[in-house]
């Protein structure tokens, strides 16, 4: 990730940087294809088992759903600043906003383990603690994806906020200069991660309650 | 660029940390080499035991329950560890970026991360199998393996989870390598096909690799934590299970075959003194097999109850895909014709690797065919169909494609007496072994099984018998090229007299490739009457 000098494969800055960002592209492929074997398998279930699967879906917290949606959409509002200010080759205002796509994603976790923690209390954990009489397999089979889905999606995020306050810390001491492409690089994996919930949404909290 | 002369990579830096962290492409691509030969030989020694199993009706060597494990350790280790990585970290990763005139792959200290996954998933699964072995073949089948099979599974398929990093992070340093180190002058159509039949692999490794992992991950929550997403005890869908599962594995046949493809593509046209018939067919025949690919998994499950009308356009797309590989061999063949054909060692793999290649090609046809298929299904027909293809095929471009870039690699000539014997012994073994298996398979002798009924002793001793053969044929390459390290001449920069951008620079090359970024003038394989056109020249 260091920008202080051009690698010697290199014969160019920007040749790198269209390297680097090829690269990052290829990766989000491959994160497309990774979430998308789930939530084919998801879908598969969705479809297979029918009213049942979806009534499970409506003992998901959609308030806290649709506030985290919220939450994650200003943060790569501000990531997008962050990637604009920076190449405008503003220092200040680039950290501030990254400390801002930093503290949303930090609440965006916290409104995420307080839902876990009210999916712990009505025993719809699997593996854990869900209560089989009174939800039934279908609604646990619906819960092993929800968990799999939010979970992998929360550690996406978690290596992004890292990276990002990284990123804040880089800018501030001058270590990261506009003209390389760190930032819009961090900028591409944040907005990724946005997206992967923007599925993850309707499919999840949406679809046991259009009644 | 101001290095002495007698620099190379190999005598740049010395000592073992200047290896273990080294970012050269071309030392990362000997780290491969070191770690697929160790795989190579630990899956090999499972297929001799194997072999020798089975040349009584009885059991031979152990009980049934050793046997289950000896083949699902051939199984794991050949595919994850051997085939899929083989060409392209070895030779890809050595020859690829000089062909296109780069110093280096796009990241190279992801290269040696890519080494580092490889090599930690290897030893875990390796680990798992030698604390005890695994039974489930190397499909995993649901519910087999979450409820039913015994041993280390969750460390085992934790390894090839992790190797399948090292998968995605190579294909995806091809893929940006490919569109963005390309020297002046080297357009896509001058780039020489194993370039373009790596870069299609690169495309199926970044594309169905996360979908083999997601598949795993949710078969070790089934297995850790027991809740339902395959198992019908839990509610859950052993077939989605097969469909993930295939999804990946099916393009993974063609991870295998195409650097082979690529392969064969570089050598027919240098020993027959000939440009490439058809360049551009065999361009987009491996983009073609790299799309049509993915969409024939469901082949594998003619039986296991997915609908018939998913069958027959499974079975129709199989047939398609048959297309661009029936193309290239045409073009292969077409290449030949008029040429000034010479029968070096590499050539000789290579018409191995084309008669093998359409015969497994052929025999795949057959299992395309709904009605066929059913007949066949789980027999010793698909083993030996598969081994035709991953074997004969991609093996065999494997030895061609080494014998071809050894002096390139190592700066040392072979004796190509021997090389030419091993070639001829590894065609001749390899047939005995595998096609009585057709037969075997015809005449109905399930995959898996440890005992037979007696009428079927005379095949599986045929075969046996093949595989000492194949196996001589296989471990004579260890000691003549140990032999040329130590003793051979050394090699010119080009003494195939080919045209690659590769071979006109030292053997073995310089640490940064090229003294200086070569310009390309032309499309590859130019003969000029027999005598070869170079592109560029520091020679
Ligand atoms: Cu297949």
């Amino acid at each position: 990730m260091s920008e202080r000098a051009i690698g010697f494969q290199y014969a160019t800055v920007a040749q790198q940087r269209e390297a680097s960002t090829l690269g990052m592209w290829a990766f989000l492929a491959t994160e497309v294809l990774f979430f998308g074997a789930l939530i084919a398998a998801y879908l598969n279930y969705r479809i297979w088992l029918g009213d049942e699967f979806i009534a499970a879906a409506s003992l998901t917290k959609v308030a806290l759903g649709t506030a985290n949606t919220a939450v994650l959409l200003t943060s790569s509002a501000c990531m997008a600043m962050a990637v604009m200010t920076f190449e405008a080759g503003s220092k200040r205002a680039p950290v501030l906003w990254l400390t801002a796509t930093a503290l949303l994603g930090l609440a965006f976790v916290v409104i995420k383990a307080s839902e876990w923690w009210l999916d712990y209390q009505e025993h719809l954990i699997p593996a854990l603690n869900f209560d089989l009489a009174r939800h039934g397999g279908v609604a646990e089979i619906f819960f092993v994806f929800y968990f799999c889905a939010t979970g992998l999606h929360a550690l996406h995020l978690l290596i992004g906020i890292s990276i990002v306050a990284w990123l804040a810390t880089a800018i501030g001491r001058g270590r990261i200069v506009p003209g390389g492409s760190t930032t819009r690089l961090v900028g591409l994996y944040w907005h990724f991660v946005d997206v992967v919930w923007i599925f993850l949404f309707p499919l999840i909290y949406l679809a046991g309650r259009n009644g | 660029m101001h290095a002495p002369h007698d620099e190379t990579y190999l005598n740049a830096r010395v000592g073992i940390r200047s290896w273990l962290l080294t970012t050269d492409h071309k030392r990362i691509a000997l780290l491969y080499f070191a770690g697929i030969t160790f795989f190579f030989f630990i899956g090999g020694i499972a297929a001799t035991l194997i072999r020798l199993e089975l040349i009584t009706p009885g059991p031979t060597l152990g009980s049934p329950d050793f046997y289950n494990r000896l083949f699902t350790m051939h199984g794991i280790v050949m595919v994850w560890f051997f085939l899929i990585p083989s060409i392209p970290t070895t030779m890809g990763n050595f020859i690829l970026p000089m062909m296109i005139g780069a110093r280096d792959l796009a990241f190279p200290r992801l290269n040696l991360l890519s080494w580092y996954f490889y090599i930690a998933g290897g030893l875990i699964t390796i680990a798992a199998l030698l604390l005890g072995g695994i039974d489930t073949g190397w499909t995993f089948y649901e519910p087999y393996s979450t409820f039913y099979a015994t041993g280390y599974l969750i460390l085992a398929v934790f390894g090839i989870f992790v190797s399948g990093f090292s998968s995605i992070l190579t294909g995806l340093n091809f893929i940006v390598t490919v569109h963005k180190l390309r020297a002046p002058g080297m357009t896509w159509y001058r780039l020489p096909v194993f370039v373009w039949s790596t870069y299609a692999t690169s495309l199926i490794l970044i594309l169905a690799t996360p979908v083999l992992a997601m598949t795993l991950l949710m078969l070790l929550a089934e297995r850790v934590l027991h809740v339902g997403l395959f198992s019908p005890q839990l509610g859950g869908d052993p077939i989605l299970f097969q469909h993930m599962f295939w999804f990946y594995s099916h393009p993974a046949v063609y991870i295998m075959i195409l650097p082979s493809m690529g392969v064969i593509s570089e050598i027919v046209p240098v020993f027959a003194r000939k440009p490439l018939f058809g360049y551009k067919f065999v361009v987009w025949c491996s983009i073609a097999i790299a799309a049509i690919g993915f969409l024939v998994w469901g082949h594998h499950m003619f039986v296991a109850g997915q609908s018939l009308y998913a069958s027959l356009a499974f079975s129709f797309l199989s047939y398609l895909v048959a297309v661009p590989s029936a193309i290239k061999v045409f073009n292969w063949t077409a290449t030949l014709h008029e040429g000034w054909i010479r029968f070096d060692a590499p050539m000789l793999y290579a018409f191995g690797f084309i008669g093998l290649f359409t015969i497994g090609g052929l025999t795949g046809l057959f299992l395309a065919a709904l009605p066929i298929d059913v007949h066949v299904t789980d027999t010793y027909f698909i083993v030996a169909h598969f081994h035709y293809i991953m074997v004969g095929g991609a093996v065999m471009g494997f030895f061609a494609g080494l014998h071809y870039w050894w002096p390139k690699i190592t700066g040392r000539l072979y004796p190509d007496y021997w090389a030419r014997f091993a070639a001829i012994l590894a065609f001749f073994g390899f047939n005995l072994t595998f096609f009585p298996q057709f037969i075997l398979g015809y005449l109905g002798m399930p995959r898996r099984y440890q005992s037979y009924p007696p009428e079927f002793q005379i095949w599986h001793v045929l075969s046996s018998a093949g595989a000492s053969i194949l196996a001589f044929g296989y471990a004579l390459p260890l000691f003549y090229f140990a032999w040329s390290i130590l003793r051979g001449s050394r090699a010119s920069a080009n003494p195939w007299g080919a045209t690659g951008l590769e071979w006109s620079t030292r053997s073995p090359p310089p640490p940064e490739n090229f003294a200086a970024t070569p310009t390309v003038v032309r499309a590859p394989y130019q003969y000029d009457q027999g005598k070869p056109c170079m592109q560029a020249g520091d020679v």
